[in-house]
């Protein structure tokens, strides 16, 4: 199994670190989502071969739960043996060493390195000089990849596909790094209709818009229950008290957003709710446990699709690194 | 070029025509030429620009940074090579596909401010945008030209 599970890997390996989710056309994506859905129904014991021998680094320069611990866990399910910190205040860059620096030891210690840094860029700087993979767990507030791969992976398992989905992106689509990958990948897939709701203030990038447009239907309102009736996905983010200049704007608009059972109503009986989690007040939990509550299954997709990534990289040939 | 202005030809360098007013300006303030002669031309009357700035370095001919970063400043600027007198190669700048090291990223939570190390960006055109290599933060043509290093 060992050489034909390699093969296997080698074929399906067109990339050789993870960075941003621009970086990935639709086949790439597709060959992921494929590889997460093969993994998904894969017996452990075969699964813990993959990456047997090898060694994962954790790198979180900056606090994660879910993301660290669905890594961790992707690799651990792979046979893999994991190193790393979550805490950047027990290593050497507290004491000043850049990442550079720090990349450069990593690499000589493990096979693949996952890191999250709060500077931004810093999984792209680490990927240019770096002779092993790396796997952006998410750069401040610009790229988190396997954010949106999981969302993907979500969408097509509960719906059979991409192509043709109706979703509404509904909360801070100006600063949710999200919701920004998502549209650039959605945009990759058929017939997508996206449905911008937010209030003017925290309106998705024009940029974003005119990039994507070409290739998705774009509508947008500052009202919630506008295409409720259109949707078969309901991606809603939280409004951030801190992005407001003055507390008046924020209580306009903080419960404009909030999901209930009420608005879940007006929607088609297969509409299904995906946040990002951690929720803080844009979820009533009166949904929980409703057949439109994805979110915990969309969490838990997180591991076939970083099983995947791992596995794909785990024979990924990249230069000598800088 | 222009030949009712009062500016000595030169023999060997480089003649920058067509630039943008107020481009000259920025361009001693962006390329180092120190070591140089250079007459610049401010505010010239032209027939196809109305107004212009030139430029004649004596004895350089620019690199391709320098290059990349005239285009930034001055789109549509003429680059005339002069050898012995003649002008040897004139081309018109466009923009550049991409650059490194010429302009600083602005997002003062980029990689390349925080390690100091060159930034890189993909240029786009219609309109003006640098998209950086490592951030993703995209610049117009007025970050763009503030950003550019005068150091």
């Amino acid at each position: 199994m060992k050489s034909a599970e390699k093969q296997n890997a080698r074929k399906n390996t067109d990339f050789t670190d993870v960075i941003s989710i621009l970086d990935f056309t639709r086949p790439m994506i597709e060959r992921v989502l494929g590889r997460a859905q093969q993994l998904e129904n894969m017996p452990r014991p075969q699964k813990a071969k993959i990456l047997e021998n090898k060694v994962v680094a954790s790198l979180f320069f900056e606090p994660s739960t879910r993301t660290r611990l669905s890594f961790e866990t992707a690799a651990q399910n792979l046979g893999a043996r994991i190193i790393g910190f979550s805490d950047a205040n027990v290593t050497s860059t507290s004491k000043g060493e850049t990442l550079s620096d720090t990349i450069h030891i990593i690499e000589n210690y493990a096979d693949i390195i996952v890191m999250r840094h709060f500077i931004e860029g810093a999984a792209k700087r680490a990927a240019e000089i770096s002779k092993v993979p790396i796997v952006n767990a998410g750069d401040g507030a610009n790229q988190h990849p396997t954010q949106t791969m999981l969302d993907l992976y979500t969408i097509r398992k509960e719906f059979g596909k991409i192509d043709g989905i109706k979703i509404a992106l509904a909360g801070d689509l100006k600063y949710g790094r999200t919701v920004h990958s998502l549209m650039y990948a959605l945009s990759q897939f058929d017939n997508v209709t996206v449905y911008l709701i937010s209030p003017e203030s925290l309106a998705m990038p024009r940029h974003i818009i005119e990039e994507t447009r070409k290739k998705l239907k774009i509508f947008e309102t500052a009202n919630i229950e506008k295409y409720i009736k259109e949707c078969d996905v309901l991606y809603a983010t939280r409004i951030q008290k801190e992005r407001f200049p003055d507390e008046v704007e924020y209580q306009k608009v903080r419960n404009a957003y909030v999901i209930t059972p009420q608005i879940v109503a007006k929607g088609k009986p297969s509409l299904r709710i995906m946040p990002p989690l951690p929720r803080v007040n844009e979820l009533s939990q009166a949904l929980d446990g409703t057949p439109a509550a994805l979110y915990f299954k969309q969490a838990a997709n997180g591991i076939p699709v970083r099983e995947a990534l791992l596995s794909m990289l785990a024979d990924a040939k990249k230069g000598t690194g800088g | 070029m222009a030949k009712d202005i009062r500016i000595t030809p030169i023999k060997n360098g480089t003649a920058i025509d067509h630039l943008n007013t107020g481009s000259a300006y920025k361009i001693l303030e962006v390329l180092d030429l120190r070591d140089f002669t250079v007459t610049v031309g401010m505010n010239v009357e032209s027939r196809k620009m109305g107004k212009k700035d030139i430029m004649f370095i004596e004895g350089r001919e620019l690199s391709k940074n320098e290059l990349n970063t005239i285009a930034l400043v001055g789109k549509g600027a003429t680059i005339n090579i002069i050898r012995d007198a003649e002008i040897k190669n004139k081309s018109e700048l466009g923009y550049p596909e991409s650059v490194e090291g010429i302009m600083k990223c602005i997002n003062p939570k980029c990689i390349t401010n925080a390690e100091r190390i060159p930034a890189k960006f993909q240029i786009r055109k219609e309109p003006l945008e640098a998209k950086c290599f490592y951030c993703e933060m995209r610049m117009g043509e007025k970050e763009i030209i503030s950003s550019i290093k005068s150091d």
